[in-house]
């Protein structure tokens, strides 16, 4: 991750005001930065969003492509990750920088979303045992103000309610072999289900007290984090520790009930943003990249 | 305002929305600050007389005067140049900067402040703490280390002739000199300018700064100011009962008080709001920002339609008392 330097007394302002429950840039604990959302702006994937979190950019782009479904899930498709943390975002992802924290991104994105419970990775077979659909989900760093996972997971959960996927027929010919063919209309196309697709809330401890959506000055004070991933009834799906210091019981616990409440907050807005957003459909304004 | 820390409803989820163009602020046409201007980008053509001389910001392209940087065209007699709008510290004698110390060397600083190279503050240049004027020894070469530190902020001002680079701390200090490669070296010689206490740096670009007699402002409202001409912002709580010097090398690492803190996010967020929309920032303008803020929360400062709403009241503020 980026980081900035703090001075002690810096360090010190920061951690009062966290137990203050007045941040720097005025928010409490649970607030967090402005967000704006925007799906379907590259043209040659099958869903696209852009979300940017205070001054966080991320780039998600998914692609439909037919593949060969695992061997110990014959019935289900799958997804694949890649995280891309580019040397826009800061001058430390020069060269390999940037691979060993998108390493560990996509690691994390692997163990949130790509299981049965999150996605319908039912409805992404094509015939069993033989075809599916794998979506390629590619992530891109642009800028990096603090709270990348948080960002990623709400911009994939867009990408993903914008994935418009082919409808393919399969038709037997003479010789009993299979027959793909994909519908030519572009508008027949399949949706898929986001509504149980987690939102990863990231929490960093910073003094006694743990935040949401920290900044990188926050962060150069924390020494522990935990990234909870939450559904939209609640339910947590993902938790892991990143950081080198470490928690005691009674803050898991705590972090975790405040991660359960700030999670679900989330997901009825952005449902209903994207839904408008849909609605909007060839009258929206499209913002892109240089508004 | 306080917020109730228990009930935590649907308002304290997060402020999403579809991003819209972001439309520049302006006061009217008739009062562009365009007007009598001549702007360029690189590549246009300043002029084809042979008869100018080149300064900085263009070059000869065929027999004709080209810039290349982005900016206003300045002509002194017969030297032409071009000043860009956005640019790296350019650091001049006498100005005053705030910087961070990124690395500790032999009897020297390395001083982070915005500019091209790294900024030099040389251990003779810096008042010993107690305030004594005597040769710098061995021991203190070996001690540099608890005086100022790695991240640590320090106030500066730069002086004549050295050139030479400076380093994370916070701290304030006046630029003495330019070397020949266009580093600066700081002193902090008055006991103004030294190690920073706590407070909130905000980094914005050095060309909004306006130039002025004095960087250090105690304003009204509760906090102090220090606008550095590299572009960082320091704020921090006004000083206590007693002149603490700025210049000492104790921290207080008191808490400070709820009141203070809310004046000195809303300041961060107002300079944040200012910048944002490029307008020009002295004690006045930020004060003036300041005031018009007051009916929103601080953390709402940061949304864009609010942004736009305060910093038009300031212009509007700003052009009344010109007029």
């Amino acid at each position: 991750m980026a980081t900035v330097q703090v001075s002690e007394a810096e360090k010190v302002y920061i951690l009062h005001g966290v137990r203050d429950d007045l941040r720097v840039d005025g928010r409490g604990c649970e607030d967090y930065r402005h967000m704006e959302i925007e799906t379907d702006m590259v043209s040659n994937t099958d869903g696209s969003a852009k979300v940017t979190l205070g001054h966080t950019d991320v780039l998600v782009g998914v692609k439909a492509e037919m593949g060969k479904p695992r061997p110990m899930v014959p019935d289900e498709g799958y997804l694949e990750f890649f995280v891309d943390c580019s040397a826009n975002a800061t001058p430390e992802f020069e060269g390999r920088g940037g691979d060993e924290l998108g390493m560990e991104l996509s690691n994390t994105l692997y163990k949130v979303f790509n299981n049965r419970y999150s996605v319908d990775l039912k409805s992404l077979c094509i015939s069993p045992g033989e075809h599916c659909w794998v979506l390629y989900v590619d992530v891109l760093l642009l800028q990096c103000d603090g709270n990348l996972f948080d960002a990623i997971s709400v911009a994939i959960k867009a990408a993903l309610f914008n994935t418009k996927i082919p409808k393919v027929h399969i038709s037997e010919d003479e010789e009993g072999g299979k027959e793909i063919e994909l519908s030519d209309d572009p508008y027949d196309c399949m949706r898929l289900n986001v509504e149980n697709v987690p939102c990863i809330v990231t929490l960093c401890k910073v003094g006694h007290r743990h935040v949401v959506d920290a900044t990188l000055q926050e962060k150069a004070c924390s020494v522990a984090s935990l990234i909870i991933s939450v559904t939209h009834k609640g339910t947590v799906t993902c938790v892991r520790k990143v950081g080198g210091g470490s928690l005691d019981p009674e803050s898991i616990f705590e972090m975790t009930e405040t991660g359960k409440r700030v999670g679900k907050a989330l997901h009825a807005p952005l449902m209903a943003l994207l839904q408008e957003e849909e609605s909007l459909g060839k009258k929206r304004q499209k913002v892109g990249f240089l508004g | 305002m306080r917020r109730l820390n228990l009930q935590k409803t649907e308002n304290m989820a997060a402020d999403m929305r579809l991003p819209t163009f972001r439309k520049q602020v302006s006061l009217s046409p008739s009062l562009s600050a365009l007007d009598g201007k001549d702007l360029v980008v690189p590549g246009d053509v300043i002029t084809s007389d042979t008869g100018f001389m080149r300064g900085h910001g263009t070059y000869m392209d065929e027999e004709k005067l080209t810039a290349s940087v982005a900016g206003e065209v300045e002509r002194v007699n017969k030297l032409v140049c071009v000043r860009p709008l956005r640019t790296r510290f350019n650091g001049e004698v006498g100005d005053v900067v705030v910087g961070r110390i990124t690395e500790v060397q032999q009897k020297r600083w390395k001083v982070e402040t915005n500019s091209r190279l790294d900024s030099v503050l040389l251990l003779s240049s810096v008042n010993l703490p107690g305030g004594e004027l005597r040769r710098r020894s061995a021991e203190d070469e070996l001690t540099m280390r608890d005086y100022l530190q790695e991240g640590d902020l320090i106030s500066v001002s730069s002086d004549l002739t050295l050139t030479s680079n400076l380093g994370p701390f916070s701290f304030i200090a006046e630029v003495q000199s330019v070397f020949s490669d266009g580093a600066l070296s700081l002193h902090t010689r008055s006991l103004k300018y030294g190690k920073l206490g706590q407070g909130v740096l905000v980094q914005l670009s050095p060309s909004l700064i306006k130039r002025q007699k004095t960087h250090f402002h105690n304003l009204p409202c509760g906090a102090s100011i220090i606008l550095g001409n590299n572009g960082f912002v320091w704020l921090y709580p006004a000083p206590g009962q007693q002149d603490e010097e700025a210049g000492g090398y104790y921290t207080s690492l008191e808490p400070v008080s709820l009141s203070d803190r809310e004046v000195i996010s809303r300041l961060r967020n107002c300079l944040l709001a200012l910048g944002a929309h490029k307008v020009l920032l002295y004690d006045t303008s930020v004060l003036y920002c300041y005031e018009s803020s007051l009916p929103h929360q601080i953390k709402d400062i940061l949304k864009p339609e609010v942004m736009e709403e305060i910093v038009m009241v300031t212009r509007q503020k700003l052009v009344e008392q010109e007029g």
